[in-house]
C-alpha cells in the first residue's frame, strides 16, 4: 500500500557517541565515555530537565533523548502513534534483572524488562494518547515500518507516526527514529527509510 | 541531624536515582510523595526492599507504608524502633 501522501518529515540518529538531527550532528562526546556517561551528557546538553529520566534504563533514556531531538521543531499531536522495533528487545535490563535474582531483585529494574516500556515513557513525557507497537526483528525492516505507519494513517487512527529502530545490546546502541506525516519533502517509501537509516550505518 | 537520617537520604538518592538532589536538599519532614520529593509507586517498592536489606525489617501490612514512608523523620523513627540489623 502506498498512496504517496505521506512524507518523512524529520529524523534522528543516535549511534557511536553521536546524535544527528537530520543530517546535522547536534552532539558528540569522546568515544571513551561509557553508555551511562554518554546518556547523561546528552541529557544535559539537550537541557531535558526531566528528573524521571535518571530512573530509566538505557533503552528508555535513548528513546527520551531521540524523541526530544525529533520533536523539538514540530507540534506533536497527542494522537501521534509510535511504531518502534529492535533486535535485542530489553536484553540489557533483562540481564541486569537476572543477575539480581540470586538475591533481592530491584522493582525499578524489573519494570523495564519489556522493550515497549520506552513507548510508555515517551508517551508520558509528551502526553501522547495514541496507538503504539514494538516489533522484534532481526534487522531494520523498512517495509514493515512503512506498511504499519501507512495502515495507521490511512485508518485515521493518527495524524502522524514516529517509527524506527531503537536497539541496545552490550552497551552498543543504534537509534533511528523518524516522524511520518503529510508535511515534508521526502516521500515515505521503503527505499527512503532504508537510505536514511544507513546514512549513519555505512 | 542524626546519622541514620543522613544515611537514609544518601540511600534514597542513590537507590532511587534522584540524581538532581543532594542530601542537603531533603528536609527531615518533607513528604516523600506528592508535592514533596515526588516519589512514585515503584519507589515505594524500592523503599520496602531497602528496609529489608539494610535494616532487616520486613513489612507485612501494605497499609503501614503510608505512615512509615511519609517523611525521612517517620522512616527513621520506624527503623529505630524495629530494626533487626
Amino acid at each position: 500500500m502506498s498512496n504517496g501522501n505521506y512524507k518523512i518529515t524529520d529524523y534522528v540518529h543516535i549511534k557511536d557517541h553521536r546524535i544527528f538531527h537530520g543530517k546535522d550532528q547536534v552532539f558528540k562526546t569522546e568515544k571513551s565515555l561509557g553508555l551511562d556517561q554518554f546518556l547523561k551528557a546528552s541529557y544535559k546538553k539537550l537541557e531535558i530537565a526531566y528528573p524521571k529520566f535518571h530512573k530509566m534504563d538505557g533503552l528508555c533514556k535513548l528513546g527520551i533523548i531521540a524523541s526530544e531531538v525529533l520533536f523539538k521543531e514540530h507540534f506533536i499531536s497527542p494522537d501521534t502513534a509510535l511504531v518502534f522495533s529492535n533486535s535485542a528487545s530489553s536484553l540489557e535490563t533483562d540481564k541486569k534483572h537476572q543477575q539480581a535474582m540470586g538475591g533481592m531483585v530491584s522493582p525499578s529494574v524489573f519494570v523495564y524488562t519489556l522493550p515497549n516500556i520506552v513507548l510508555g515513557e515517551i508517551s508520558i513525557k509528551h502526553k501522547l494518547q495514541s496507538e503504539n507497537v514494538f516489533f522484534i526483528e532481526n534487522q531494520f525492516n523498512a517495509e514493515l515500518l512503512k506498511e504499519y505507519a501507512e495502515v495507521l494513517l490511512e485508518a485515521k487512527k493518527t495524524s502522524a507516526v514516529v517509527c524506527g529502530w531503537i536497539d541496545l545490546k552490550n552497551a552498543k546502541y543504534d537509534v533511528f527514529l523518524c516522524l511520518i506525516s503529510k508535511e515534508g519533502e521526502i516521500p515515505l517509501s521503503k527505499e527512503n527509510l532504508k537510505k536514511l537509516y544507513i546514512f549513519e550505518n555505512e | 541531624m542524626s546519622d541514620l537520617r543522613t544515611e537514609l537520604k544518601q540511600n534514597i538518592i542513590e537507590q532511587l536515582n534522584l540524581e538532581e538532589l543532594e542530601v542537603a536538599d531533603i528536609d527531615n519532614d518533607v513528604p516523600l510523595f506528592g508535592d514533596g520529593l515526588g516519589l512514585d509507586s515503584i519507589d515505594v517498592l524500592e523503599l520496602i526492599v531497602m528496609l529489608e536489606k539494610d535494616y532487616g525489617i520486613k513489612l507485612t501490612d501494605p497499609d503501614q507504608g503510608k505512615e512509615i514512608f511519609a517523611s525521612i523523620e517517620k522512616m527513621a523513627e520506624y527503623i529505630e524502633a524495629n530494626r533487626t540489623k
